[in-house]
């Protein structure tokens, strides 16, 4: 079996699989990261999202081998203690319901923060237009993501 | 204690730190409960000598709230500390009865034996707290987790307690705390599970890794009443990773090191398959069937003449409305993991029915009951698909098969293709109105394969078909409700709201339709009929009230209203809505609910913003159309919810009430479509009568009658 080194959550990973293997299936089988969740295998949902040097991708459409040399960050990397804005803004705003998808909806919102502080309705369509909730959390999504950028905003000024 | 729950401990052990309130996701206690526990008057709570509160939930959480508003329950009698209060998922054990979660009854079932379960725990710590101080029990009293005497003296927490409270009989009818009196219920109080769920250390059922555990999918025929009929095990055990291939009922797994290998080892299988009885049906010829002029129809309520009444009337008005199989397609799909050995069998499952599952397997492998064991993780999303049996009895097949624990994991098309599916349904409705526009006669006529008979060996009591049509609230001198439930050859299930789903809409834009042939306000026409319905009445007005009914709108916009009872609660909502380029828009949606007496209002809340989004999914756009026997579509790309640009902004009112609790998971689902179509006949002109609604085809300005 041929082995990737691969770096999530800062730390080097050793994966022995197929090189063709989904980034989703080594996370969760191989590497025990199980907070990245399998929705559909075909990049409709958003259910498996990670961030790829801090972009966020679909992880059940990434291979292991196109994932070398990248920063790879799941849900459990984070933070530490579930702390970062955007999960303070998460547990504020009670937005799971079941919560299966939110590990992905969670870091859509970090990536789009990271990019856009400010974010308008209409931006924030356009970054979660991927994603679904069959809970139907999305009003709740959006009033955290505003939540999570004031929060930011406030935390970044000196 | 057993082997198996060792395992189970150690490799389960989720709590969250310290003395906050929080989860304790499930595994982690014994099997029998709580005889090590220092107090345990009950198989509900347990508290230790840190004053540390147990409560089990015999409900299954699938976003719903249960493992918050379960031990809310237990806590409010009990007077604990709430931050001292853990929650954990009770495993199947005779003690708890029949565990389930469905039809929107668990706090309806709970309300009262959970707050038995804590006043009865309260009394007795109270008196063992005034035997010790020699003082009458009344001269004490409860309060956050401590008994403390009246008018300020001598106070002790509920673990210096409990050693003496154990010792004590367990009160049979304790006094309860009143609503004034309620610290707890009636207060949004955040969810156990939040931060679980934010952190991705929250365990659903495709979470669960086992020692030694192997991962399977199963090559299963798509029609119903199919079989496999060939299949190429050695192309399949050549993937690396591909372990085993064996055979189960419902078709061929493939048993693997890791879900990647099991999903490469199938598609080697190259499977054929026999579709049997069914894989020429399609979904012209299910409409054909539901149509069946010579159907035999049976009444179910009948009150007055119903011939006679529309005899009289000076309007009659006949419509046909229709409505496709629908998919769950709850966010995770269908996993089940199961480790079948010597001692017997042991599944891990996100299910809504862990008891029927156990039953079920302790069926299909032959053993006791007692020797079968279902732990319930998180379930992402339920609507009902997950009270079926059939992925855990499949699951320990496969384990028993492969000799090794096993997950058995569904892909999406899997998921989709072997759903058991909202029916379809033919809903044919007849009325007749006065000069005056008093409504005379109202027929609803339902035409749908029934989910019981399917289920069911005998099903009983009225037929499940005219689910919500049979409550018609609408006062009219003779009311006719009948049905005709042919079997067909598709799954069907039960799906959030049930037959309230397509009987709501159906008699809600009908009665849109009869208001505008009296001539009158959809609002003002229902709200005279409602004068036998004081609940819905006051949840209609209130909705029409906080909507601005009447008021302006936006050019081209529209609004509909629609009200419906069901599951022991009452909801109206009303949506603004707008239709460009043949896409219906919906704007906003204001809803107005009475469920009674509460326990979480947030929960409420947030269930209905949930209850429309699943809605209008299916208003918009869901459907599963039958080619060949078996499901068209197959993934999100062919089946989509509703997403995130498309959620309108929504509005939740309550009615406050001393009525008992209400179901809340399924009443906010039936309002939704017919609000949103009746408001895209207000916008447009155009009656949409067959669902989902897709694109709307507006006639142009001057051809519109």
């Amino acid at each position: 079996m041929p082995a990737f080194a691969l770096e999530v959550n800062g730390v080097k990973r050793i994966a022995e699989v197929d090189e063709d293997t989904p980034l989703l299936w080594v996370l969760r089988d191989a590497l025990g990261l199980t907070g990245t969740k399998y929705g559909c295998g075909v990049g409709q949902c958003g259910a498996c999202t990670v961030l790829l040097d801090g972009s966020p991708v679909r992880s059940c459409r990434l291979t292991t081998r196109d994932a070398v040399g990248h920063r790879v960050l799941t849900i459990e990397g984070l933070s530490p203690d579930g702390g970062h804005p955007v999960q303070r803004a998460w547990v504020a705003g009670e937005v799971p319901q079941c919560g299966y998808c939110q590990s992905g909806q969670i870091l859509s919102a970090v990536a789009l923060l990271a990019k856009n502080p400010r974010p308008t309705d209409a931006q924030i369509d356009d970054a979660f237009l991927g994603l679904l909730c069959r809970c139907g959390t999305y009003n709740r999504i959006r009033a955290a993501v505003h939540r999570a950028a004031e929060e930011m905003r406030k935390e970044a000024r000196p | 204690m057993s082997a198996l729950v060792k395992v189970s401990r150690r490799e389960f052990l989720l709590l969250s730190g310290g003395a906050t309130a929080g989860l304790v996701l499930g595994f982690h206690l014994p099997a029998r409960g709580d005889e090590r526990a220092p107090f345990a008057p009950n198989a509900w709570l347990a508290i230790d000598e840190g004053g540390a509160v147990t409560v089990w939930v015999i409900r299954s959480e699938m976003g719903q709230g249960v493992l918050t508003s379960m031990p809310m329950l237990v806590a409010e009698q009990l007077d604990a500390d709430w931050h001292s209060v853990k929650v954990a998922q009770a495993v199947t054990d005779p003690k708890y009865g029949r565990m389930s979660t469905g039809g929107s009854q668990s706090v309806r079932r709970s309300w009262e034996p959970l707050q038995r379960a804590g006043a009865a725990a309260r009394e007795m710590l109270v008196a063992a707290a005034a035997k010790r101080w020699e003082v009458d029990p009344k001269a004490c009293l409860a309060r956050e987790g401590a008994v403390m005497e009246r008018g300020g003296g001598r106070s002790l927490p509920y673990g210096k307690l409990v050693a003496d409270a154990a010792k004590l009989p367990v009160p049979e009818s304790p006094a309860l705390k009143g609503p004034g009196e309620f610290a707890l219920l009636g207060r949004p109080i955040p969810r156990l599970d939040t931060a679980e769920k934010v952190t991705g250390r929250a365990i659903f059922g495709t979470d669960v890794r086992l020692p030694g555990m192997l991962f399977a999918t199963v090559a299963r025929c798509p029609v119903r009443g199919g079989k496999v009929k060939t299949y190429q095990a050695a192309a399949a055990l050549k993937v690396r990773g591909v372990r085993k291939v064996v055979e189960v009922p419902t078709g061929v797994a493939v048993v693997a090191d890791s879900s990647w290998a099991a999903l490469r080892g199938r598609e080697a299988l190259r499977a054929t398959f026999d579709p049997g009885p069914n894989g020429k049906l399609d979904s012209v010829e299910v409409s054909a069937r539901l149509a069946d002029p010579a159907a035999k129809l049976t009444a179910v309520r009948s009150e007055g003449d119903f011939e006679a009444a529309l005899a009289r009337s000076k309007t009659r008005h006949e419509a046909v409305y229709q409505f496709p199989y629908l998919a769950h397609v709850t966010m995770e799909p269908m996993n089940c993991t199961a480790r079948v050995d010597g001692a017997g069998a042991e599944l891990w499952s996100p299910s809504q029915s862990p008891t029927w599952a156990q039953g079920e397997v302790a069926k299909a492998l032959g053993l006791p009951e007692d020797r079968v064991r279902v732990h319930t993780t998180l379930l992402g999303c339920g609507f009902g698909r997950r009270a079926m049996p059939d992925v855990p009895v499949e699951a320990a097949h496969v384990a028993r098969a492969a000799g090794a624990p096993v997950q058995v994991l569904w892909t999406r098309e899997d998921d989709i293709v072997h759903d058991y599916y909202r029916p379809a349904s033919r809903n044919v409705l007849s009325a007749g109105l006065d000069a005056s526009g008093k409504l005379l006669a109202f027929r609803h006529t339902v035409r749908a394969p029934s989910v019981a008979a399917q289920v069911f060996e005998k099903p009983e009591g009225r037929p499940d078909v005219v689910g919500g049509a049979f409550d018609l609230p609408y006062r009219a001198e003779a009311v006719l409700v009948d049905c005709y439930a042919p079997a067909i050859g598709v799954t069907v299930g039960w799906w959030r709201s049930v037959y309230a789903s397509q009987n709501a809409c159906a008699q809600e834009c009908f009665v849109d339709e009869l208001a505008a042939k009296a001539g009158q306000d959809p609002f003002a026409f229902r709200r005279a009929l409602l004068e036998g319905a004081p609940r819905l009445k006051e949840v209609l007005e209130l909705a029409a009230a906080k909507s601005g009914w009447g008021g302006p709108l936006p050019p081209g916009r529209g609004r509909g209203i629609a009200c419906f009872p069901s599951f022991g609660s009452f909801v109206a909502e009303v949506a603004e809505v707008s239709v460009v380029d043949s896409a219906i828009r919906v704007h906003r949606v204001v809803s107005a609910i009475d469920c009674g007496r509460i326990v979480n209002p947030d929960t409420i809340e947030a269930q209905i913003e949930g209850a429309i989004a699943f809605g209008l999914g299916a208003a918009l756009r869901e459907a599963i159309t039958i080619r060949n026997g078996s499901a068209v579509q197959t993934n999100f790309d062919d089946y989509e919810p509703l997403r995130f640009p498309e959620m309108p902004a929504v509005e939740v009112h309550r009615v406050t009430s001393a009525e008992a609790p209400g179901g809340i998971g399924e009443p906010g689902v039936p309002p939704v479509a017919p609000a949103v179509l009746n408001a895209v006949a207000a916008a447009t002109g155009v009656r949409v009568r067959t669902l989902p609604a897709g694109a709307v085809k507006v006639p142009a300005a001057g051809q519109r009658s």
